[in-house]
Order: structure tokens, then sequence, then C-alpha cells
């Protein structure tokens, strides 16, 4: 009989060994690293919306508080969209014939609501709350970015699980002063390093652990 | 020292007649001669028929989620667990045999190691379907339990035994694939010598991992295969120890007892063993292996079944005594209501066949007519189903609240998936001995007269 396996195939057996460690390896790194990206996480990716509209103008330029349009944030969980008829408070007067603004019109006109693609989209066993986290002093810009300097919105933060803990355990790294939330461009003071826990302790934020609890956001 | 008087001599464990030339062609012959008894056709149709349901009862699963089975509050844990239990159980027997046996120099393990290594991985990735797919959703069920790097930045629970029960299962189901591929080195190198064609030569020979047979090869094979036989052992007792945790650590009545891990180890020895007879027996018929497979093989196999099982009994008569002893409201109506509540049938039938049946196997009679064993054998392993069934389903469905009290039964679905298991164990085990040595060639002969060194006393 002759010989199967010639002498370089032991190169080949041995090489094997080599070569499966490194795909095995190779394909968990892309496979973990894929769930970091914004394929997978939607951050900074920008959509076609129904209508180019731009943070940057009406909130940088402009200087339109965020509460005009989204007029639930304080009080209730979801910071709602606007209604046409807010656009239409402005629009009816300005930019009336701009060819851009036909979908907003029309939307009026046949009583339709315009259809947006939701930008930030917690998974739906998540349970969330604007109003809790506006009225504790987390400012806008922290979770959304400087939406002022966003003309196409997108998501800043991955919203992963990993983000949100960051804040729930250790929140006076995040919290602000109440009156400062719908700042865009607030920073945190330099000379004042204790204010964070003073806020926590004045705003009697919840205990870390109590925040970190699983049926806090997982109800 | 005087010799000792011959009072008993076993017989031999292989028969007479037997050289190293007869013993190798029988057994390479099934593999490689491509000529299968008709109940192999029939075996593999039925099991791949089966395997479709199971795939059909999965499929249906993921688009519906586990709704279309009978779980629901207060019975949150049904067949899932009791079928994972159950194939979980079965495996043991092949680790018991392949190790525990080995460290303790029994002969007669070596005719049946083979294919009791292949059911126990066999049973293990059945039982291996259940948490996958226990919450209908497999992509979501993983990452809780596996310690990868998320992007929670959280760990997994370790204090729960579920995620001890992840590490006891993958371990084991890594040291048996271990063990029987190591085991089945020098045989591949045998069927890679003696194939014909070209394509099963090299196909063996990339498997034989280049075996040449020398005496630097076997030393090296003894020496791993003992190593992984130590390794093996302890796994025998810690796996199903820490599946009866996920029971026992929790404070449902019936299930927070101490006697748990050793009730449910000898439980699954003696279900594993009832499995390797209902495997043996037809197959020494089907390939007339009546010369490998004795009736010795099947006394020593039934004479540990017993064993267990009286273990197993004592366990149930002290799960009731407990009850009784405790003088715990809770504990005593649990026991009492298995025994009299809605599922009594259950209970007594389990009784019948775990604790009654196994008697018969007092009788020599019995422990070597195959017939007979084989249908002993059945009803434990049907047995010992309903054990796990009676232990998930009696503890939940009274709650501690009566408002909270309902029934549990499994619906279609439940039941085409553990059937389906049993079809896929049956497909994996027809295809294993069509294309591997079910019976250990180089191990079988060790055994015949030829072996046996002559005139090299007490070595």
């Amino acid at each position: 009989m002759s010989q199967i396996f010639l002498r370089p195939f032991n190169i080949y057996s041995k090489l094997s060994i080599v070569v499966t460690a490194v795909l095995v390896g190779g394909l968990s790194i892309i496979v973990f690293g894929m769930s970091w990206t914004g394929y997978v996480t939607g951050q900074g990716v920008t959509r076609d919306q129904p209508i180019q509209f731009s943070h940057a103008h009406h909130v940088g330029s402009m200087g339109i508080d965020c509460r005009y349009c989204h007029s639930t944030v304080e009080e209730s969980a979801f910071a709602n969209i606007p209604p046409t008829k807010t656009c239409m408070n402005c629009h009816a007067q300005i930019w009336t014939n701009a060819p851009i603004l036909e979908p907003v019109r029309a939307s009026f006109r046949d009583n339709r609501p315009l259809q947006w693609w939701r930008i930030h989209d917690l998974p739906d066993f998540v349970y969330f709350n604007h109003s809790i986290h506006v009225n504790k002093g987390v400012g806008c810009a922290t979770c959304h970015g400087q939406v002022d300097r966003m003309p196409l919105l997108y998501q800043e933060a991955s919203l992963q699980m990993r983000w949100c803990l960051d804040c729930h355990r250790n929140p006076a790294k995040y919290v602000r002063p109440r009156d400062q939330v719908f700042n865009m461009n607030w920073e945190p003071p330099a000379d004042d390093p204790g204010l964070g826990e003073r806020l926590v302790k004045e705003y009697k934020i919840m205990d870390v652990r109590q925040l970190t609890s699983c049926s806090t956001c997982h109800r | 020292m005087d010799p000792k008087p011959a009072t008993y001599e076993p017989p031999p464990l292989i028969a007479p007649g037997h050289s190293f030339a007869s013993v190798t062609d029988k057994i390479a012959a099934i593999v490689l001669s491509g000529r299968q008894p008709m109940g192999w056709f029939i075996g593999v149709t039925i099991g791949f028929a089966i395997t479709m349901v199971l795939m059909g009862a999965l499929t249906y699963l993921l688009i519906k989620g586990t709704g279309i089975w009978g779980i629901n509050i207060p019975v949150g844990w049904g067949f899932a667990i009791i079928n994972f239990v159950w194939w979980i159980g079965i495996g043991h027997a092949g680790t018991l045999i392949s190790a525990i046996l080995l460290l303790l120099k029994q002969g007669w393990r070596t005719s049946i190691n083979r294919f009791a290594e292949a059911m126990t991985l066999f049973a293990v990735m059945c039982a291996g379907v259940f948490p996958l797919i226990h919450t209908g959703r497999p992509w979501l069920a993983a990452y809780w339990l596996f310690p990868y790097p998320s992007s929670m930045s959280i760990w997994p629970q370790f204090r729960s035994p579920l995620i001890w029960d992840v590490f006891a299962v993958s371990t084991y189901f890594t040291v048996s694939l271990l063990f029987w591929y190591v085991g089945l080195i020098p045989d591949l190198a045998t069927l890679r010598d003696r194939a014909k064609r070209r394509s099963l030569q090299i196909i063996y020979g990339v498997f034989a991992l280049g075996w040449r047979g020398s005496v630097k090869h076997w030393d090296r094979y003894e020496q791993a295969y003992l190593l992984l036989a130590g390794l093996a052992t302890p796994l025998v007792l810690s796996v199903h120890t820490v599946v009866s945790f996920d029971f026992a650590i929790g404070i449902v009545p019936g299930w927070h007892t101490t006697i748990f891990p050793p009730y449910f180890v000898a439980g699954a020895i003696y279900d594993g063993f009832a499995m390797v007879l209902t495997l043996a027996i037809p197959l020494r018929w089907m390939y007339g292996l009546q010369d490998f497979i004795t009736l010795r093989h099947l006394e020593n196999m039934a004479k540990v079944t017993l064993v267990t099982g009286l273990i197993v009994g004592y366990g149930y008569l002290m799960e009731a005594f407990f009850g009784w002893y405790s003088a715990n409201t809770y504990e005593g109506f649990m026991i009492w209501n298995r025994m009299t509540g809605p599922y009594w049938p259950m209970y007594w039938v389990l009784v019948f066949c775990n604790i009654i049946t196994p008697q018969w196997l007092w009788f020599r009679r019995v422990r070597t007519t195959p017939g007979l064993l084989f249908c002993v054998a059945m009803v434990v392993n049907i047995g010992m189903w309903l054990e796990r069934f009676v232990i998930v389903v009696t503890s939940l469905h009274r709650d501690f609240l009566p408002s909270a009290w309902g029934m549990y039964h499994g619906t279609i679905w439940d039941w085409a998936t553990f059937i389906g298991t049993l079809g896929l164990f049956v497909t994996l085990f027809f295809l294993f001995i069509r294309v591997l040595p079910m019976i250990s060639i180089f191990e079988m002969r060790t055994l015949v007269p030829e072996a046996k060194v002559q005139g090299a006393e007490g070595h």
C-alpha cells in the first residue's frame, strides 16, 4: 500500500492547530467587535427623514428651547414628537412656499402626521422615563449630545447598557443644576469639583444600589 | 501465601475461539464492508423522521415563542427542564463506564465503553437543546449565562446554580468528547489501514492523527487516557450534583432538600445504565455481537442498575420521611399532595417503574435473559422521566398561596420537542455505528487468549 500522507503533511497538521485557533479567535473578535459598532447600536448613524429637519438651525441658530417642541419632556416618560401644528406656528408665516417644507404643509392639509424615523430607540424591555432624568438634573445634551450642532440628528451615545450603567453607577459625574438642564453648552465648573456630589444629595438621587437594581430599568 | 481455592470463576469477557484477527475483522467489517442489517435502515429512517418533527417543533417555537408550550404561572418550569435533566442523567453511565470502571480496572467495561461514551455525547447534545431553546429566543438566552466580553458591563449572576450548570455541563461535554476521541485514535488508524477506498483512507487518516502504533505512541496514549479518566471521574458525581442544585438552592417545598445531590447522581447512573442496556441488547442482536457483549456484561450492568435503583428508592423513602419528620406544613402538604393530589397517577407509576420493577433484577434468570432485561430497562427509562416530571410539576403547581394554584400539562408542541430529541438521539447513534467502530477493537484484542503472556506470573 502506498503512503497516504507524505512527509510535508506533518507541517500542515501542525499548522492546522494554529489556523484553527486564529480562526476561532478572529471570528469571535469580529462577532463581539461588531456589537460595539454603529451597525448594531445605531450610534452616529443619520437617516433620511421625511424632511431635512436641522436641529443645528432651529436650536443652534434660532435659539428655540427644547421644550417648545418636545413639550412633555418634564412631565411624562416620553419626550413627544411635536405635532405638525407646532411646525405651522412659524411656518404659516415664514418660508410658506419653500419646496422643502411641502411635506409639512401636506401633513397639515390632509391632517395626517409626519412619519419620522426614530433615532433614539431603546429596546422594549427597558423602562425609561424622561421626566425623572430631567427633574434630577440630567441635561438633554448629556445623552443626546449637542443637538444644536447637528444638521441631521443622529444618535450620539451607544445606548448600550454599559453606557446607562456608567451614569447609574456614578451619577455625581453627570448631573447638573436643574436650571442648566436645557442648556446645550453647559460644562461642569472647573473650580467646584464637589458640585456633583452636592447635587446628588440635594436632588435626593437614589442610592447606587437602587439605581443599578435590575428592576429599576427592567420592570 | 497459599493460593485461594478457586470458588468462583466468572465467565470470560469474550466468547472462546477468538483471535486478534477475528476480533479486528468482525468489528471493522461493520464499518468498512458497507453492508448494514435491515434494522439499521429501519432505525435511521424512523430516527430521521422523528428528528424532522423536532425541527418542525423548534421552527414553530422560534416563530411563536414559548406560548406554544404548556408552561404558565405557577408552573413556569415544564418539559424543557424535565427533558434536560433526564437526558443529562442518561449521559452519566457512559462517563462512569469509561472513567471509573477504567480506574477500577474492571475488564468488562471494554466492549461497552465506546458506544456508552457515544451515548453520553449524544445524550448531552439532546439535553443541550433545551437550555438553548427554553426562552424561545435563543439569541437572547446566551448572555445571561456566559461571561463573555459583553456590552452591558455586568457579570452573569455567579451565585445562581443555573450558571454553575452551564459550566458543569460544558465541561462534562468537553471532557467526554476528548475521552471518546482519544480512545478512538488507535481504532481510527486500524480503519485507515484497512480501508480500500482512497477517500476513506484520507478521512480516517486525518482523524487518526498519524498514529503508527509505536511504543512511544502507546506510552503517551496510556498516560493521556489515564489522565482523562482522572479528570472525568469527579464529573460523574459533580454534574448531576450541580443539576440538582438548580432545584435544591430554591426554597420550593420538595426541592429544598440536602438529599438531592446524591439522590440525583444515583438516579442519573440508574437511568444511564438502563439506557446502555436499552441500546446494547438490540445492538448485539442486530449485529450478532453476542461474542463480545456477553451475558456477563448484561448481568453486570443489570447489577449496577439494581444497586443504583435501590439508592433511588431510598431517596423516595427519605423524601416521604422528611415530609413527616420535618413537621413543616408545606413539606408535609407537598409530599401528601404528590401521593394523593391531582398528579397521583404519575407518582405511583413512577414508584412502580423505579422501585418495584428493578426488583426483578435480583433474579439471575432475569439478568441473563436479554428480552426481559430490555423490558425492565425500558420501564426504568420511563420511570426516571416521570420522576423528573413529578419533582418539577408537583412542587410548583401548588404554590404557597392557594389563589395561585394551577395545573400543568404538556401541549402537543412539548411532546413533539421531547419525542423529537429521542429521534435526534437515535439518528446520531445509528450514524455513529455506521462510521465508527462501536466496540473498541484494540481493547478487545487485549481480552483474547493470545494477549496473555505465557509464563509471566504475577506481573
